[in-house]
């Protein structure tokens, strides 16, 4: 049975059937409802995240303060912050919620193609959620080997959770490959097969690129991870020394040779650095469909900007040794990954020159979903342009493993999606929900996180500057570092508890928007692409009614000269409105 | 790395021509008429859609054994590499795996051509077949155990364990969709066109693992 | 127009705090000012795009607001525009890896008359060895490392009988002669990164890792671990003393050899016994310490950890902090023992005393203590009799009041503040969350039922 006559079987049944609530909601194959099991999820397991970093910075801003916090716990902090934001949250939250909202609503399909397999990759997901919130519990505790989990240190004496946490950190990660796997099987296939009549790829708004090319990285490069993973649990139980050479622990033997610990690094980096892009990718995509539709303008150059994003895709494969500069890595290698790394910022400049040129000449409408993605433009630059320092093999010998590797990478990877993450949740809640959040609330909601973390970031890396080690529970006295820099710390510590608090906002808006929001308008933001131009509002199961969308142009005809309305959905034909023809030629 | 990195790279080059070929000289802002866009998605009717799940699952599993076998290069070229001698039975096993595959050959053969009759004995064959393979490879592990020859003597003894374990596990995995069809066809349930499309997928599948199969084989005894 | 202002005013406050900014780089103190070469050029190429940039989305935000009536322009793409951005992003990183590239050129190629040094991490601290006369280091294996050879040396090799082994986390470099540092780990991944001199590296265990500089100023210049290395991460210091060629010489004079350390006598118990006489008493005649003399037990402590403190005192590394009033008298007494040798022989007779376990004077929670001690166990061990590889003495069985009363001391930085007591500093590091009064009882409490 094909999928669209599943998809429309159980539409029917949606309107002669009463479904049950578990039905409906928690054995759901709604794509939509697994996007928000999804969504939710990744955001529960965020906020645990981001308690863990309050702690962490409570510590680092008033050392000798709060004897709650020790070495031990501490580096389990820093260890269970890091996976959990840049595998649980992150990379859930963009796929498995947005990619899977958003794929089949803007590729007009009625679901995934693999329904019963995309809600089975949720529980999978989730599955491997509990496994690691498990670590927490168990004897010695969770991992707190960093979240690069290098051995021989994940697996050695000396370090926290070497008893159970690491085995259950792996095995969660795992677990999480497989659930990324069924549901990026189910993004793929659906973006090749399931687009409505007439949607070819390069109409295709940008977020669904984004989602599409960050799957695939995310599907070739996992495997990476996976037998890390595998073989590392092969070394910690059965004792085999694939990374384990012959060392002594604390004065005594523990019996390995001849592994290399560079190798795994080889392999964790090689899934590592592809993960930055399956994180940013689909951040790049969304965010130009929001600043297209609030500045009611075309996104400015649209195929140079499908190219940029699969040309990082495709670059992304061969730059993961810059994490391993000053590893010990033959230093030769230096040269090629540094050459490729800083290339790999050309098509990344070409994306944030086109956001920005597509501001240029608009019609900019300063909504909250605006403001989130200009705010993100700004963190982006801030953050890719220190990239070009880590990047660069020289640059990074005084500064690898500093506070600078740690400001750049939030800043880039951390507050740069996070931004898009909200700005995205503003944008389609209305389609989501039915309803329209509070605007005052949601502006106070940006201009607190927005100004908080840079406040934040920026003098973080001067920290780095100064030589301040990333991954240290106190710096204690050291000669070269200023008093001022703890006071510097302290400030830091400050603006993080107040951005952390200020996430309130967004949680209060959202039930605010819940019991009290008015009912929203169908397409809200007068936006071109199909999933505003749904005949349910918000959609139903299959989407689409009975007749499946048909797409006649791209999902950018904003201010089409000629036309009343300032912008023409993709559904409406050549015949209804201007063809573009005329306008879009070569300048 | 440089194993998994042209791996890789076939697997990109793929996807990037059949891109370039939908993106060329194409003008994405200009509208078309109704009829204009009379075509179903780019690849065809939706029948093929199980058929693209799995070749980007193929190319995720040849992600993974690509990457292992990167791991094994790097692994081989530190100083305590001792080669191991591989058990004999993996030869017996190797046919059984080759005769698996052709036995889904035949039986796909006689699915697209209709001949309902051969595909009980044929599925049958093939599921015999890949199980002594798997019971085999079993053997070979038992003896190796039983021999001392466990995980921990030397790298090479561990990705021996480690590849033909993973090699099997995905065997396993192509039994349980093998075991499906082949129940429907013994209590007679299934649609022709559904068990022809599921065995024509099963034979590719088997057909790969067989590929990986000699790779990793021709691999271990090489080294 | 908020958005804009506030843009505005993020480039130039951005802009304010980096030239205001009081940390940044330490002073140079090696050859790679190079490398701060390319981090400026890097700084003002970024620097530029930065301000253009975010004062063009500025503009943008100002100019094109949304107003009445107003409609954007239409303009799918611009070839030209797009193709010049190209080139000139990619003319500024190329301005930026080129001399990154000229700079790892030199970094990679370590000059032919660098001296050697090697330098050993373990879990947590740093030991050094250089080549004798010879030029070159012995053999070492992991699997020969033991309390007794902690650099794993081969003692039939030749090449290995005059290598200095230098047990003590400070070493000595001449200014202006190229060095390079061979870093070699025991246990885990170390870092080797020390901020005046810019560079930095790896340690891995089972190969050897290489840096080199050559130091331009006289100093002593902090080197920290860099690469996450379990609990005591943080405290894993250690300290690089540019000197004169004079003092260096004489710096190098006063170390041993493998081979000389090799043939020390072990202590003598006899002759210890008669000056152990001055210890007796305050610390008893069998070493069982006395609560009113404020004199610790001793017996059953181990031998290199009685002799590092009695050195420590000697040296004027411990007891010489003004709040240490029982250590200042124990500078006094130590003054007896003349050198090495006779401390060796005092120890060797503490050691011949029978270990019984003293009366415990200190109560408290001992649950929320066995709580507690985990931090503790990772160094002292679980049973808390001590690990020598960490540098972690005994506390179980011990004088409780006189551990109660040390984790006051290193609380109030009274012991381990001195600079070159790297194990007093470690101590106070990772004790941080245990200075509260009733964390301590509870603490010394649990360790009293080990």
């Amino acid at each position: 049975m094909s999928y669209v006559a599943i998809a429309d079987r159980d539409h029917e049944q949606e309107h002669h059937d009463p479904q049950t609530f578990i039905t409906k909601y928690i054995w759901s194959q709604d794509h939509k409802v697994i996007a928000i099991q999804y969504g939710i999820t990744a955001v529960f397991v965020g906020l645990i995240a981001l308690g863990l970093s309050a702690m962490m910075r409570l510590q680092l801003g008033f050392p000798d303060q709060f004897s709650f916090i020790n070495p031990e716990n501490y580096y389990q902090f820093v260890t269970m912050h890091g996976m959990i934001m840049v595998i649980y949250l992150l990379t859930a939250l963009f796929l498995g919620g947005f990619g899977n909202y958003l794929i089949p609503l803007m590729c007009g399909s009625r679901d995934m193609v693999f329904p019963f397999l995309n809600m089975l990759s949720y529980w999978v997901y989730l599955l491997s959620v509990i496994i690691l919130l498990i670590s927490f519990f168990v004897p010695g505790g969770s991992t707190g080997a960093g979240w690069t989990l290098y051995p021989p240190q994940a697996i050695m004496q000396g370090t926290p959770g070497i008893e159970w946490g690491i085995l259950l950190m792996l095995a969660s990660l795992g677990v999480f490959i497989v659930a990324f796997t069924m549901g990026g099987l189910n993004y793929v296939t659906t973006v090749l097969q399931a687009r409505c009549k007439g949607m070819t790829l390069m109409r295709m708004p940008l977020s669904v690129w984004g989602i599409f090319i960050a799957t695939i990285l995310g599907l070739l490069a996992f495997p990476a991870l996976l037998v890390s993973a595998i073989m590392m649990i092969f070394d910690k139980t059965l004792m085999t020394s694939f990374f384990m050479p012959a060392i002594s622990s604390m004065g005594t033997d523990p019996g390995y040779t001849g592994g290399s610990p560079i190798l795994f690094q080889h392999l964790f980096w090689f899934f590592g650095h592809p993960e930055v892009y399956i994180v940013a990718l689909p951040a790049f995509g969304i965010v130009s469909d929001l600043l297209s539709t609030h500045a009611r303008k075309n996104i400015f150059g649209y195929r140079m900007m499908v190219w940029a994003i699969i040309a990082i895709g495709g670059l992304s494969f061969i730059v993961w040794a810059h994490h391993m500069y000053v590893s010990g890595m033959n230093p030769y290698f230096g040269f090629f990954f540094a050459t490729t790394t800083l290339i790999i910022a050309v098509p990344t400049a070409l994306k944030v020159y086109n956001w920005v040129l597509t501001l240029w000449e608009g019609n900019i409408h300063l909504r909250v979903p605006m403001l989130f993605s200009i705010g993100f433009v700004f963190t982006f630059i801030h953050g890719g342009l220190t990239g070009l320092f880590l990047g660069n093999v020289t640059i990074d010998l005084p500064l690898s493993d500093t506070y600078f590797v740690v400001a750049h990478f939030h800043m880039v990877m951390g507050v740069s999606p996070v931004l898009v993450v909200f700005g995205a949740i503003y944008h389609w809640w209305p389609k989501i929900s039915g309803r329209m959040y509070n605007e005052t609330l949601g502006k106070w909601h940006f201009w607190m996180t927005f100004l908080g973390t840079y406040s934040i970031y920026l003098p973080m890396h001067y920290l780095g500057f100064q030589g301040v080690p990333r991954r240290y529970f106190s710096m204690g006295n050291t000669e070269f570092m200023p008093a001022s820099a703890q006071d510097l710390n302290a400030w830091i510590t400050m603006s993080a508890l107040f951005v952390a608090a200020t996430q309130l906002l967004f949680f209060a808006n959202i039930i605010w928007s819940l019991t009290r929001g008015p009912k929203s308008d169908p397409n809200p933001w007068d936006a071109t692409t199909l999933e505003w131009q749904t005949p349910d509002h918000p959609p139903k199961h299959g989407n689409w009614g009975h007749e499946l969308p048909e797409c006649h142009r791209w999902a950018y005809d904003y201010s089409v000269p000629g036309y009343e309305d300032d912008f023409i959905p993709q559904n409406v034909p050549a015949d209804k409105a201007p063809a573009g023809r005329d306008h879009g030629g070569e300048h | 790395m440089e194993i998994g990195l042209i791996t890789l790279a076939i697997i990109l080059a793929t996807l990037l021509g059949w891109l370039l070929k939908q993106s060329f000289n194409t003008q994405p802002w200009i509208a078309d008429e109704v009829s204009a866009t009379a075509h179903h998605g780019p690849l065809g009717d939706e029948s093929n859609t199980r058929l693209i799940a799995l070749m980007t699952l193929l190319a995720v599993v040849t992600s993974f054994f690509a990457l292992i076998l990167s791991a094994y290069a790097l692994r081989m070229e530190l100083g305590d590499w001792v080669p191991m001698t591989e058990p004999q039975m993996l030869w017996t096993n190797t046919a059984m795996l080759i005769l698996a595959s052709v036995a889904f050959q035949w039986t796909r053969n006689a699915a697209v051509k209709g001949q309902a009759s051969r595909l009980k004995p044929g599925l049958i064959a093939t599921g015999l077949l890949t199980t002594a393979f798997v019971v085999g490879q079993f053997v070979a592990w038992q003896e190796l155990r039983a021999n001392g020859e466990f995980m921990t003597v030397n790298p090479s003894n561990a990705f021996f364990f480690f590849l033909t374990g993973a090699h099997a596990v995905h065997i396993l995995g192509g039994m349980y969709v093998w075991a499906r069809a082949t129940t429907s066809v013994l209590l007679g349930k299934a649609e022709g066109s559904a068990i022809r499309r599921s065995i024509e997928l099963c034979t590719i599948y088997w057909h790969f693992l067989l590929v990986v199969w000699l790779i990793l084989f021709g691999l271990l005894l090489s080294t | 127009m908020p958005l804009a202002v506030v843009l505005i005013l993020l480039v130039v406050g951005s802009l304010l705090f980096h030239v205001l900014s009081p940390w940044t780089f330490t002073e140079l103190a090696s050859n790679w000012g190079m490398v701060d070469v390319t981090i400026d050029i890097t700084l003002v190429v970024t620097g530029i795009v930065f301000v253009a940039v975010n004062l063009f989305m500025a503009f943008c935000v100002i100019k094109f607001r949304h107003k009445k009536g107003a409609r954007a322009n239409y303009e799918p793409e611009n070839k030209k525009l797009e193709t010049w951005l190209t080139v000139l992003t990619a003319i500024g990183v190329a301005a930026m890896l080129t001399p990154g590239l000229f700079v790892w050129a030199k970094f990679v190629d370590v000059p032919e008359e660098a001296h050697v040094v090697e330098a050993v991490g373990q879990q947590w601290h740093w030991t050094y060895r250089m080549p004798g006369e010879d030029g070159k280091l012995g053999e070492v294996d992991a699997e020969r490392i033991s309390n007794e050879n902690p650099f794993g040396m081969d003692p039939d090799d030749p090449n290995g009988q005059d290598d200095v082994l230098v047990y003590n986390a400070e070493i000595h470099i001449p200014v202006d002669r190229p060095v390079k540092f061979l870093l070699r780990s025991k246990d885990v991944l170390h870092d080797f990164a020390v901020a005046q001199f810019r560079v930095k590296m790896d340690l891995v265990p089972g190969m050897n890792t290489f840096l080199w500089l050559t130091p331009t100023r006289e100093g002593r210049f902090e080197i920290l671990c860099e690469e996450l290395c379990g609990v005591g991460h943080h405290t894993m210091r250690g300290a690089v003393i540019v000197d004169s060629q004079e003092d260096y010489d004489a710096w190098l004079a006063s170390q041993s050899t493998y081979s000389a350390l090799n043939s020390r006598p072990p202590g003598n118990a006899a002759i210890g016994a008669g000056q152990y006489g001055v210890c007796a008493a305050c610390h008893g005649q069998q070493g069982e310490g006395n609560v009113a003399m404020n004199a610790p037990k001793l017996a059953g402590q181990s031998a290199w950890y009685l002799k590092r403190q009695i050195m420590n005192y000697k040296n004027g590394l411990r007891g010489t902090h003004q709040g240490d009033t029982f250590g200042q008298q124990m500078i006094g007494m130590v003054a007896a023992l003349s050198d090495e040798q006779s401390v060796d022989n005092v120890v060797a007779h503490i050691r011949t005393f029978p270990d019984n376990p003293p009366a415990t004077s200190i109560e408290g929670d001992v649950g929320a203590g066995a709580d507690e001690y985990r931090v503790c166990a990772y160094c002292h061990g679980k049973d808390g009799m001590g690990v020598q590889a960490l540098n972690a003495p005994r506390l179980a069985g011990m004088s409780d009041w006189y551990l109660e009363r040390q984790l006051a001391n290193f609380r109030d930085d009274v012991r381990g503040s001195h600079p070159q007591d790297f194990y007093g500093f470690q101590m106070g590091l990772m004790g941080q969350s245990l200075f509260d009064e009733q964390v301590m009882k509870d603490l010394v409490a649990y360790i009293n039922t080990l």
